[in-house]
């Protein structure tokens, strides 16, 4: 063994209690300003807004079982669409694996003993847990129809319902991601231990820096376009009414520069919990670590530059539409980087299929299919075609729940023994792992084709002829429904009956796994020092070395 | 800021570490600010461009002299809190503590002016909204315009507020402080914030009251 390249050494068993024991109140949780604990505060209140978006999502399916609106009138599914957009963008995916995962694992990534802001932290999730209240207000006292997109005049000159208290939770919401993204930026720039250089770093640490640039440079924007929204509606002043010389057409100009963005907000992170699970269960090194991180980067910036796709229909100019669509078209090649790589990881590998690994292939085909369906609607004159039908339904929720909804499941397995000190069943979480990629495609591989003939979205009446697809569709949600109960069933069962996890279990690289399961508070009795490059694997595995 | 001047906060090395942390987040922050009124610039420049005319018009109906002594209000002030930064850091407590509060001050007076700006324009019908009225050919564009104006300006008024009460609070902790030197930090950034403050104004004033005005 090379004595010049070492895994850090384990952590000295700390004197100190672990962060789950070291106070019980319930003031210590409301009150700390430890970062893993905040990760899972949390944990549990997007689990808890999963659901609520989960049981819309559901009541949709059940509607379009059939062809008549027999279920829901038209302005109940009107709504029912808008909270499950609303709760499941800006509630879970958003926060989902930056907040949790991110969270709880950043300082113990990069040899720290916190956040570079603990209390802002603490701040952020008050501030997160405000605007979901406003939002489940919102829902409770009417509900909001205008679809997740606040689209003018929906949401102002015609507007039904709460718009401005759901306006208000996701305005609010905007600024506990905007205190995430800030803390981590500057986490990562200054409080990286001894000898972790930029390219030491772990892929999931470079994904979380683009992500909290994404979310600091464009939730802004999205802050001021609903604040003019809600201007509109209160003071009667035409920002976004043509009748009173205001420009529909700027609203949805400001909305997707946050909202495409977003896009990757919601799958930039799952892409870096991909490359560490991969990594670890194969036994390799990332093929081209470098083309890996800087394609984050990549995806960050050109994601700034392609909102008008989302306009190609809605009267913007064609020359702009034509060079939106060209950067589109650019932003396939960072994506394609990353499958490739992680492709080539695999060659050779030694592989073994435990639960994460399982959602971690599942997260690559079905981001792959999410992302090549993506270039279909890139392209200006399929788009027209395309444009509001399920084609779009299924292209954005391949990327978003075949891809992030996956790395988020498998992040939190692989990390589970690390997080909760132990380790889940193994069976059931892989029949769980395969009963989610199952449902997932079942659900929404059908809805590629009813796109394709034309079923336009927002409807909860269709003709005769699409149900087939929309039963096929349904059953494959109803199966999707079993796959998420699943886990929440035997992860709770396993805080209390799981077998005790070592610091270790997966023999993994990562400054993370040198800690003790779970961590002490301050994670770090001494403070390591890096001098390896990521996923040694190879150094790891040599039959000479021991791990404990 | 309640931490005593040696105590460094756990989760940092060094008080170096701790001083940069503090910097970096503020200028993160300040980006993020930019982005804010970034999408209301972004705003004003589409509408000016539809309506060029109207906005010059109603550009004319701003009230200047309150716009250029705002202007040099926040100018002066700026230079107080860069002034305040640089003693700081020798640690002359007295002045440090004169010259933040005549900074918010002069906060406190920019914002007076401009409530008297809006009363004024109020009254003249100008708030736009069910009771804007305006006589001349183009109203829609002079409406926008002051959409616009009471929008922008009302969120940085907002942001002079805040930094007339982080200005005055820094003032006396400085003053109060057993150890000041723990607050040097802090100046420096509430420092930051106030400059960032005073240049949205200087963006402010030209496109509001400048506009139209040439010979």
């Amino acid at each position: 063994m090379n004595p010049a390249i070492s895994q850090a050494p384990l952590q000295p068993l700390a004197s100190e209690p672990d962060y789950l024991r070291s106070a019980q109140t319930l003031g210590s949780w409301l009150l700390t300003t430890d970062h893993k604990r905040i990760g899972i505060l949390y944990m549990i209140s997007i689990t808890l807004l999963f659901f609520i978006g989960g049981v819309a999502a559901a009541l949709l399916r059940l509607e379009l079982a059939s062809p008549a609106g027999d279920l829901v009138a038209s302005a109940t599914y009107n709504k029912l669409f808008t909270i499950h957009g609303v709760i499941m963008v800006w509630f879970f995916l958003i926060p989902s694996v930056p907040t949790v995962l991110g969270n709880f694992l950043l300082p113990l990534m990069i040899g720290a003993r916190d956040v570079a802001f603990p209390r802002l932290n603490l701040a952020s999730w008050y501030i997160f847990m405000f605007g979901a209240c406003f939002t489940v207000f919102a829902i409770v006292a009417g509900g909001v129809d205008t679809g997740w997109t606040f689209y003018t005049p929906y949401s102002s000159t015609y507007a039904n319902g709460a718009v401005i208290a759901m306006a208000a939770g996701v305005f609010i919401t905007g600024f506990a991601s905007i205190a995430t993204g800030l803390n981590f930026i500057v986490t990562i720039h200054k409080m990286r231990a001894p000898g972790l250089t930029w390219f030491r770093l772990p892929l999931f640490v470079w994904t979380l820096y683009t992500t909290s640039l994404i979310l600091v440079l464009a939730t802004p924007v999205l802050a001021i376009t609903l604040f003019l929204m809600a201007l509109e509606r209160l003071f009667g002043v035409g920002i976004f009414d043509p009748a009173l010389g205001g420009d529909p057409i700027l609203f949805q100009h400001l909305f997707w520069f946050y909202s495409h963005p977003a896009v990757y907000i919601m799958i930039l992170p799952g892409m870096g919990v991909t490359s560490e699970i991969i990594a670890c269960f194969a036994r390799k090194r990332i093929f081209g670590y470098r083309f890996v991180a800087y394609a984050s980067i990549a995806i960050a910036v050109l994601g700034f530059l392609v909102w008008g796709h989302h306009m190609f229909v809605s009267g913007q100019s064609v020359y702009a539409g034509a060079v939106f669509s060209l950067l589109s078209f650019l932003v396939a090649v960072p994506s394609a980087i990353k499958v490739f790589n992680w492709t080539a990881t695999l060659y050779k590998g030694s592989i073994t299929f435990d639960t994460p690994m399982l959602y971690a292939l599942g997260f690559i085909g079905l981001f792959t299919v999410g992302g090549l369906t993506g270039l279909f609607v890139a392209a200006l004159a399929v788009d027209v075609h395309l444009t509001d039908t399920y084609f779009v339904i299924a292209h954005f929720h391949y990327v978003m729940v075949g891809g992030m909804v996956m790395a988020y499941l498998g992040g939190i397995h692989f990390w589970w023994p690390k997080i909760s000190g132990r380790l889940y069943p193994e069976f059931p979480a892989r029949i769980s792992a395969l009963t989610i990629f199952a449902g997932f495609n079942l659900t929404f591989f059908p809805q590629f084709v009813l796109g394709m003939l034309g079923m336009p979205r927002r409807y909860h009446v269709y003709p005769d002829e699409f149900q087939l697809l929309n039963v096929l569709s349904s059953a494959g949600a109803s199966i999707l429904a079993v796959g998420y109960i699943l886990p929440l069933a035997y992860l709770l069962w396993s805080l209390r009956y799981g077998k005790r996890a070592p610091a270790n279990p997966w023999r993994a690289t990562g400054l993370e796994w040198t800690t003790p399961s779970p961590p002490p508070t301050h994670n770090f009795a001494v403070t390591p020092t890096v001098n390896e490059p990521p996923y040694a694997y190879e150094t790891l595995d040599e039959p000479s070395r021991d791990y404990v | 800021m309640s931490e005593p001047a040696a105590e460094i906060a756990h989760q940092f090395a060094d008080a170096g570490q701790q001083r940069d942390a503090a910097t970096f987040g503020m200028w993160i922050f300040l980006c993020t600010e930019v982005l804010l009124f970034g999408a209301l610039f972004l705003g004003y420049t589409v509408y000016r461009l539809q309506n060029p005319e109207a906005f010059d018009e109603a550009a004319a109906h701003t009230l200047i002299v309150a716009g250029s002594i705002n202007t040099a209000i926040l100018l002066v002030s700026s230079f107080c809190v860069a002034v305040a930064v640089h003693l700081a850091e020798q640690g002359d407590r007295l002045r440090v503590t004169l010259l933040l509060c005549t900074a918010a001050l002069l906060g406190a007076l920019f914002l007076a002016v401009k409530a008297y700006e809006y009363n004024h324009k109020i009254h003249e019908g100008f708030f736009p909204g069910h009771s804007f009225h305006f006589a001349g050919a183009d109203s829609r564009g002079v409406e926008m315009f002051f959409v616009l104006y009471f929008t922008m300006t009302g969120l940085h008024a907002l942001h002079v507020a805040i930094g007339v009460a982080v200005l005055t609070g820094y003032g006396v902790a400085v003053l109060l402080a057993q150890r000041p030197a723990r607050l040097t930090t802090a100046v420096d950034l509430a420092g930051l914030y106030w400059h960032f403050v005073d240049i949205v104004w200087v963006f402010l004033f030209p496109l509001f009251y400048l506009v139209g005005r040439a010979p």
